[in-house]
């Protein structure tokens, strides 16, 4: 029996290793914080013991700086804890809004890196469908990840959802380098596969230089 | 003489309290968050040891590294890593990166280097000074 990996497995599995990856990275980096907290306080303690007076105030601070970095952490596994869950339901009811927020935050490393911010508009009542959680965060992630190329030098990415008949929609604005050769060669890569497994539909404004996904209320899962 | 030092980190509440335990043993410590100030400050003052970050936004450990070494190949430099494969040692290695240290960091082993840095550095130095003076005697044929 030969087993190939098929598109959407190796897009899933990429997409998996990349934001696990990249939240690990925080945590070491926040553990770094800590680690670094923690030798300060031992450093403190062997003055005292030579008979340097206390700073009560720089004990205090440093204090406040391990318990700001546990809290960090406790966040960032949250959000691999979610994100690692989402793969249990081929098939669930979704916030697209909610969604689109949780792999900003899950993509925040990248975001960082690329030196951009990234705004949610969130409609006052949810825009709710029925779809695969998993292959919805990274189809959000792929399309995030275009625009933070195509963003303009403000570096501000907005990120929209709402509702239209039968079907809820994620909108990707001020993509000021958005040209139709850029967007077309986005649209063919092998990853964008999982359009079809969601049933949704990409399109490009290159006049408001925007990326529109539309997604339907309740897919067929495959 | 104490060691001059320069951290380069994207995480300040890291540099800030390592540059606080690196001076209390005391080194000579300076520190930016930015890999492209790096590069200006390398520009003013001489530094025994610059401690690096890998991974950095507006530009990486690996460019910043190749950018210094085009500057001042005597510089000695340290890479910070968060994940220390052998794959990215071996690349460290080849742009010119004295050597590489995973964090979270032990501070001993760190200072360690910084101390080898420091006298790699002083070779390299002493090193140019006899050429420089074995051109002039040659010059004048003393």
């Amino acid at each position: 029996m030969v087993c190939r990996p098929d598109v959407i497995g190796r897009t899933g599995l990429a997409f998996f290793g990349a934001m696990s990856a990249s939240n690990f990275h925080e945590i070491n980096n926040a553990l770094a914080i800590i680690n670094e907290n923690a030798g300060l306080l031992g450093d403190l303690i062997h003055m005292a013991d030579d008979g340097s007076e206390m700073d009560l105030a720089k004990l205090d601070l440093v204090s406040a700086r391990i318990i700001e970095q546990v809290g960090r952490t406790r966040e960032i596994v949250k959000t691999i804890n979610r994100f690692s869950h989402s793969v249990e339901h081929p098939e669930k009811r979704v916030d697209l809004g909610e969604t689109v927020v949780f792999v900003a935050h899950l993509a925040h490393r990248f975001a960082h890196m690329n030196g951009v911010a990234i705004k949610a508009k969130l409609p006052p009542a949810p825009v709710k469908i029925t779809t695969s959680p998993f292959f919805l965060e990274n189809l959000v992630w792929l399309c995030l990840d275009f625009a933070m190329q195509v963003t303009g030098d403000e570096k501000v990415i907005t990120i929209s959802t709402g509702q239209l008949p039968e079907k809820g929609f994620v909108r990707f604005s001020n993509l000021s380098r958005l040209t139709s050769e850029v967007f077309e060669s986005f649209k063919k890569q092998d990853e964008l596969a999982i359009l079809d497994t969601l049933e949704a539909r990409i399109a490009a404004d290159l006049e408001k230089k925007e990326v529109l996904v539309t997604l339907p209320v309740r897919f067929s899962e495959p | 003489m104490s060691e001059k030092v320069l951290l380069v980190d994207d995480e300040k509440d890291f540099i800030e309290t390592l540059a606080e335990r690196m001076q209390t043993r005391g080194m000579d410590v300076s520190t930016t968050t930015s890999a492209k100030q790096a590069l200006e400050m390398v520009d003013n003052q001489a530094y025994d040891a610059i401690v690096l970050d890998l991974m950095m936004p507006e530009m990486d450990g690996l460019e910043a590294l190749s950018i210094l070494k085009e500057k001042n190949p005597d510089l000695q430099i340290i890479l910070l890593t968060g994940q220390a494969t052998v794959e990215k040692g071996i690349e460290a290695m080849k742009l010119g990166a004295m050597d590489f240290i995973e964090k979270p960091a032990d501070l001993e082993s760190l200072t360690a280097k910084i101390k080898k840095a420091k006298a790699k550095k002083i070779v390299l130095v002493e090193k140019k000074n006899e050429e420089s003076i074995r051109k002039i005697l040659n010059e004048k044929g003393w």
